[in-house]
């Protein structure tokens, strides 16, 4: 495709159609931060513009982090975000390498669970997971936010395939070196497979800052609620009136992954996709 | 890999002299296999054990739960058969779930796959402004949905959102879009679309690249010269196992909308916008209906697993191909 020269015409087109979309993917986003910076009186005029006429930005902010606990909301997310990508890399970078580079009695039947677990949506276990957690005690902690996903089927399946791919040879070479399996799988394995480590990362980080689903299940307390159902909240509690400060907030929880995904575009795509893009 | 490989040289001689000691005794194959399975063993032991007490116990349990009349704090069950499906199958609720969510699925597919792969053709058909047009389609894609569906609400607000205003600027009539019947499900899907053409436009430019350029110059020497003949003899036929692809992986996502039903409109007005995972939800967890939730569940399962199990099939296909 790329070796086309477009006609003039052509490219006015191009760019034509690609603004119109741009412009509709856009919108919500401009209208979000728009209206973040806006006063209610001008929130509710007939009139509108992008720009407010007068900035109120700095109030509806001031309110998205002090009357609502929007930081600690924040604080969550990110807690559990790490506690959860900790736990899965933990868990299934060994598991993986095992299956990628052992022969051991039951790893074909064990690798036949891994690709079963893939098949299965996290939202149908709700309920016994739901029920696990009740029993165990936990409803209502960071704990049960974090352990139904310590370990993922996609990361072990992940990993298997990248270790798959680093030689024989350089296992060999590992074990007359001395090294356990164990160091084998944290010095030599994952450092080589740091591509595979960081899309994964993005995937499980991605995934579980935006999830709204298990939080409104797992947990009720304010003070251990993650961004999206913190929001969700703020959002009931204010009846959808107080549109400034809501705005705001949405645009404090958005912004962190969208800035991070302009710096770092080319791992984004590649771990949203799960490895399908190269 | 630079630290590793010296290791190879330098360990080589000594280690052979320590494996002819040790297979005096018992003989090295055997006691290496026996090694290897114990580490095998001992390094997966943790991953097993989450994914049989957070895989597979649980689907045991959502079949158990379904099948049987169990209700939250009951310490004892007995098993009723269809009982719970035969409620599900013949609740109007459950059958406009259904439906609903099929026909927000089959709205949303063609207009994502279409935009997606339109978009991935305009941007990948030449070099400005690239790699702007890619990140900006992409964005929706990950942005914090819960966020996204309270902006909006507030574009499709009906007395200050920017929609109405747009359409009574130009003399078009308005309404109140998601506490419409006729009009809810469509404007979800809109969003639905919005959230993941991105995904469909990356996964198509993947698509692209893998087309190797002999066949457009191929396609040159056969009188192909024009962009038209270019799309029609090269680019739609080898896309076609990519499409197949994105068709099944972009309904996967489809079927699993939640967010915007829950922020939105919470399945209203009636059960107009009501979707699966939203039943799921709300019979589970709000009503309590353990039975309905699980059997609901049950029916969504099947859905994801037979779409999982095609989408599967279409890699297969993809990797035979190249």
């Amino acid at each position: 495709m790329s070796a086309i020269r477009l006609s003039p015409a052509a490219a006015i087109l191009r760019h034509g159609v690609l603004v119109l979309t741009s412009a509709f993917i856009l919108v919500p986003f401009v209208w979000m931060v728009s209206l973040s910076l806006k006063s209610p009186g001008e929130i509710f005029r007939a009139t509108f513009s992008v720009l407010p006429a007068q900035f109120y930005g700095v109030d509806n902010y001031a309110k998205a982090i002090t009357s609502v606990p929007l930081p600690g909301y924040m604080g969550n997310g990110l807690l559990v975000c790490a506690l959860i990508l900790a736990a899965q890399i933990l868990v299934c970078a060994p598991a993986a390498y095992a299956l990628a580079k052992l022969k051991f009695w039951g790893r074909d039947f064990i690798f036949a669970m891994v690709l079963v677990g893939l098949l299965l949506p996290h939202q149908v276990l709700s309920l016994p997971l739901f029920i696990l957690c009740y029993k165990l005690g936990i409803l209502n902690t960071y704990l049960a936010l974090v352990i139904p996903y310590v370990v993922s089927p996609f990361g072990i399946f992940l990993f298997r395939q990248f270790f798959r791919k680093i030689p024989d040879d350089i296992v060999h070479a590992a074990r007359l070196d001395g090294l356990t399996e164990l160091a084998i799988v944290w010095k030599i394995m994952v450092p080589m497979a740091l591509p595979a480590v960081i899309a994964f990362s993005i995937f499980s980080v991605v995934a579980h800052w935006n999830d709204l689903f298990w939080p409104l299940i797992a947990v009720r307390d304010g003070h251990l609620m993650p961004a999206p159902l913190g929001i969700m909240a703020f959002k009931n509690e204010e009846a959808g009136n107080d549109y400034g400060p809501l705005m705001a907030a949405s645009t404090l929880v958005v912004a962190p992954l969208l800035i991070a995904f302009l710096a770092a575009q080319k791992w984004f795509v590649e771990g949203m996709t799960g490895g399908s893009v190269k | 890999m630079s630290a590793s490989l010296p290791a190879v040289s330098r360990l080589a001689q000594p280690a052979e002299g320590a494996a002819a000691k040790l297979s005096s005794r018992v003989s090295l194959p055997r006691r290496h296999s026996f090694y290897e399975a114990m580490w095998g063993w001992a390094l997966i032991a943790p991953a097993l054990v989450f994914l049989v007490v957070l895989f597979f116990l649980p689907v045991i349990g959502v079949f158990v739960i379904a099948f049987s009349d169990w209700q939250f704090g009951a310490s004892s069950l007995s098993f009723v058969g269809l009982a719970n499906f035969r409620e599900v199958i013949f609740d109007e609720g459950f059958r406009a779930s259904l439906i609903n969510t099929v026909v927000y699925v089959v709205m949303v597919v063609p207009g994502t796959v279409l935009a997606g792969l339109l978009i991935a053709l305009l941007i990948e058909s030449s070099h400005s402004c690239r790699a702007l047009y890619r990140a900006v389609h992409f964005l929706p894609f990950m942005a914090t949905a819960t966020a996204m569906a309270i902006s909006w609400e507030a574009l499709l607000h009906p007395t200050i959102g920017l929609v109405n205003h747009s359409l009574a600027a130009l003399g078009l009539p308005v309404a109140n879009w998601l506490r419409d019947e006729t009009t809810v499900l469509p404007v979800l899907a809109v969003i639905g679309i919005w959230q993941n053409l991105g995904y469909a436009m990356v996964l198509f430019m993947a698509g692209l690249k893998s087309i190797p350029l002999d066949l457009y110059d191929a396609a040159d020497v056969d009188g192909a010269d024009h962009w038209l003949d270019r799309l029609r003899t090269v680019t739609i036929p080898m896309l076609g196992p990519v499409s197949m692809f994105v068709v099944i992986v972009v309904a996967l996502r489809a079927f699993e909308t939640f967010d915007t039903v829950q922020i939105l409109t919470q399945g209203g007005p009636g059960h107009s916008s009501e979707m699966l995972l939203y039943t799921i939800y709300r019979e589970s967890f709000e009503y309590l209906r353990a039975g309905y939730g699980a059997a609901v569940a049950i029916v969504f399962l099947a859905i994801v697993v037979a779409l999982t199990l095609l989408q599967a099939r279409s890699m297969d296909k993809r990797v035979h191909y190249q």
